[in-house]
């Protein structure tokens, strides 16, 4: 909650989210995004009234406000571009392999995690991002295939290349998430 | 003339519904292939037309049907055979009305759903019965022709 205006956060709404370009306050860093004013959850630019979020913490009459931030997450627009890159960078793998009969992208490593990406015979492209230390990728992947094929593709409701909308999947889904990370914690804490 | 106007409209009948058949397996097929994959991960990319019969007669027919049909027939292009069943169990309790005795093939579904999964693995094939039990002929015989190898939709690392 802030008292007054100013505040020592430089926010920013180019990309359709008000967020934190620089500046720090309490727990709030660059990358986070504004989820909530007053507690009232936002909508895109705009607070729960309808007002555009930048003129409200701008004006001081609105102070003490009180402005929720979270980690920007990417909606589902932004991942549905960000697969189609990833399925071109895929493709892109394979052909500049100094090796024929390369597969496409298996895993992609950075600092703070790793992807790791299965291609089904048909073509579908599973991919995780996890954890560097994560284990039993292949096997996750393909129960996820398992799960796509029993809960999205035996729906007659789903429309193929669509996004998937299936209730029992996200469930099963959840499932095998937890039971990966429950086997996980296992094996860290034995190894420790 | 009475009996030749009845059969025209039952070959077109007929006709109709095979294509309806062929139609709805299709569509079964495109997803089908992706639960067998999921369901057999010893399956890898055949190479050759031999490779896909065998694969398709002992573990997708089995898979879905019980059944494993044989393979006979080869053309000498190797580019052609044939899959012969001898129990089809979508058959197990029918019998054909007479009207559909010379043009109805019950079990076209099956033809669509083989097209279907195949296209879904970059493989053209053309599939139809060449005779059913159920119309009276000796053998229950579904012919599958390989086209071609659908170039542009190969995924990535697979060329």
């Amino acid at each position: 909650t802030f008292p007054t205006h100013p505040i020592p956060l430089v926010l920013s709404s180019d990309t359709g989210k008000v967020m934190v370009k620089f500046g720090a306050s309490g727990n709030v860093k660059p990358g986070h995004s504004v989820t909530a004013v007053n507690k009232q959850p936002v909508s895109g630019l705009y607070t729960a009234n309808d007002k555009p979020i930048l003129d409200v913490i701008n004006d001081p009459a609105s102070y003490p406000l009180t402005i929720t931030f979270g980690r920007t997450k990417a909606s589902a627009n932004e991942k549905l571009m960000l697969a189609s890159i990833f399925h071109s960078l895929f493709a892109i793998a394979a052909q500049i392999s100094p090796v024929e009969q390369s597969s496409g992208i298996k895993e992609l490593h950075t600092e703070k995690f790793t992807l790791r990406c299965f291609q089904t015979i048909t073509g579908v492209k599973f991919f995780v991002i996890v954890d560097q230390k994560q284990t039993g990728c292949e096997h996750l992947l393909r129960r996820i295939y398992e799960l796509y094929t029993d809960y999205v593709l035996k729906n007659p409701f789903y429309p193929i290349d669509m996004p998937i909308r299936c209730e029992l999947f996200d469930q099963n889904l959840r499932k095998v998430i937890e039971q990966v990370e429950r086997t996980t914690v296992y094996n860290s804490a034995t190894l420790a | 003339t009475q009996s030749s106007g009845s059969s025209g409209i039952n070959a077109e009948y007929g006709e109709e519904v095979n294509k309806q058949l062929e139609t709805m397996g299709y569509n079964i097929g495109v997803r089908l292939i992706d639960d067998f994959l999921a369901h057999s991960p010893s399956v890898t990319r055949c190479s050759t037309l031999e490779e896909v019969a065998e694969v398709l007669c002992k573990q997708g027919f089995k898979m879905f049907l019980g059944i494993v049909p044989e393979v006979r027939n080869w053309s000498s292009a190797k580019d052609e055979f044939s899959l012969v069943i001898t129990e089809n169990p979508l058959a197990e309790y029918v019998e054909l009305p007479p009207h559909c005795q010379d043009c109805l093939w019950y079990s076209n579904i099956i033809c669509g759903v083989i097209r279907g999964a195949l296209e879904m693995v970059q493989m053209d094939v053309k599939c139809s019965f060449v005779g059913d039990t159920l119309r009276g002929n000796d053998s229950t015989e579904i012919r599958i022709k390989f086209v071609k190898i659908l170039e542009d939709s190969l995924p990535a690392g697979e060329d």
